[in-house]
């Protein structure tokens, strides 16, 4: 009876800034 | 009625849905794949008569009810963020510069962006000294930023060798001095790759990105040696030392597939099966050549991608695994929202050093004097092009705002758009279907993963 598997209530992980990841590129 | 931020996509055996706005990511079953389908408003009451011939009414009715949760919930039909503005600002700081170390190269691939290595000027080498006052330069701009990135890069760097040991001598010295941590990277082609050039790299823990386009019949085809004759012989011998003596890490093998290569996940199969467990390919950029990517050969090359998740899945559950830089995708714990909205960071946070100490947005666009920023002893000059590039977030690019993938692609890479375009704000149209369906695919993987409770190493560099 389920029809939906939800994976990730956000694929954007924990989206929401001080800049001392690594460059992408 | 507002129109529903969503995206829905099939990989394999497996129907996804994404929620946007959100982020939430769900795998679906055939009846929401059609109730989605079949209106504009999935959640209006006579849905069923769109599709009773295929389903139960009871079943259409129990799916809708799942959809309401997932949208009462925050998890589907989400409104867009209200994102703030970005400013100018007084100050932005460089934390990660790409040295030109050798205008130069003892190849002449084909395809070569940089013109065969002199990016179509006098070919030239990086002074020591132009190396050290880089390192004083992204010292001195780096604001409180504390990792620093230094990417040695050419033409081919190991040309000139002293330079980047020269570099990193006056790294090591700043870390002490400013509480700095710089961390290095190496783009190489591998010819003049030798014993104790292997040695130093290692003991530096200086990342490598090793050119190889996969097997001799590809990889001779473009990247040749000025008298023409392949190189793949002579190189995968000594890739191979220099991964192996690194225990396989810190490492890609960096492939790029063309016109004359489209079945690129044989490539890749070819890669992995010689040892090779880091792995990026990339189609070529270029539109007038006979080994140019046409927009008729998307289909063909969406359906490689999904080839190769088939392999990459297939190898995972066996033990076999191996890391394709562009499937890399964490969805739990993923890049926050600044690095998002920019990508790169070109221009901005990233720039290029010629050798001669000038200072570019990134290394692709050294090829247009236009966009000069200034040099490395007199700072930036052009503070208009770099608040162009400041303020250039996704949702000042041509089709971005609206786009399912845009906190995903970031709006893809400048340098290819302007190759292309003219224009860093209108992203190359072939690169841009490519990179959506990485997207899909990568998004396909983790949710596999999860659903067949898979161990995943994770990505890697």
């Amino acid at each position: 009876k389920k029809h939906i598997d939800t994976i990730t209530i956000s694929a954007y992980g924990k989206m929401l800034g001080c800049g001392e990841c690594k460059t992408s590129c | 009625m507002r129109k529903l931020d969503i995206h829905k996509f099939k990989i394999k055996d497996v129907k996804l849905l994404l929620d946007v706005n959100s982020g939430a990511l769900h795998i679906i079953d055939d009846i929401i794949w059609d109730i989605l389908d079949c209106s504009s408003n999935p959640l209006e009451e006579n849905i069923f008569l769109y599709l009773k011939d295929r389903y139960e009414k009871s079943a259409i009715i129990e799916g809708q009810e799942e959809l309401i949760k997932l949208k009462n919930k925050g998890l589907l039909f989400t409104p867009p963020h209200k994102f703030p503005t970005i400013h100018e600002v007084e100050f932005l700081p460089v934390k990660a510069i790409c040295l030109h170390i050798s205008h130069d190269c003892n190849l002449r691939c084909r395809y070569c962006f940089a013109k065969t290595g002199g990016f179509g000027r006098k070919r030239s080498h990086m002074s020591l000294e132009v190396a050290k006052s880089a390192i004083d330069f992204i010292a001195d701009n780096s604001g409180s930023r504390r990792n620093l990135e230094i990417d040695f890069f050419g033409g081919e760097p190991l040309l000139n060798f002293d330079a980047v040991k020269s570099a990193i001598e006056r790294a090591k010295e700043i870390e002490h001095e400013k509480d700095k941590n710089f961390r290095f990277t190496l783009t190489t082609n591998a010819v003049l790759l030798t014993d104790e050039i292997i040695d130093y790299l290692n003991e530096h823990n200086i990342s490598l990105i090793l050119s190889l386009d996969g097997p001799p019949e590809i990889n001779d085809l473009m990247r040749v040696k000025p008298d023409g004759s392949g190189t793949y012989y002579e190189v995968l011998p000594k890739i191979k030392k220099a991964i192996f003596s690194r225990e396989e890490k810190n490492y890609y093998i960096r492939g790029t597939y063309t016109k004359k290569s489209l079945n690129f996940s044989d490539t890749v199969i070819h890669l992995a099966d010689e040892g090779f467990k880091n792995i990026s390919l990339e189609p070529v950029v270029s539109s007038d050549k006979d080994y140019s990517i046409k927009k008729s050969d998307i289909p063909f090359l969406e359906r490689e991608y999904e080839k190769l998740v088939e392999i990459y899945m297939e190898r995972l559950k066996g033990g076999k695994t191996f890391n394709f830089f562009h499937f890399n995708m964490e969805i739990f714990r993923g890049p926050c929202l600044s690095r998002r909205l920019k990508g790169c960071g070109a221009g901005t946070e990233y720039m290029a050093v010629t050798p001669k100490g000038e200072l570019y947005p990134c290394h692709q666009l050294v090829n247009y004097e236009d966009f000069l920023l200034g040099d490395i002893y007199n700072g930036i000059k052009r503070h208009d092009i770099r608040k162009t590039f400041h303020k250039t977030t996704i949702f000042e690019k041509e089709n971005c705002p609206d786009c399912w993938a845009r906190f995903f692609c970031s709006g893809g890479c400048y340098g290819n758009a302007y190759s292309m375009n003219k224009d860093i704000r209108i992203p190359d149209e072939t690169g841009c279907a490519l990179q959506k369906k990485r997207i899909e695919c990568a998004l396909a993987i983790q949710a596999m993963i999860k659903r067949d409770n898979i161990k995943w190493r994770g990505a890697f560099l």
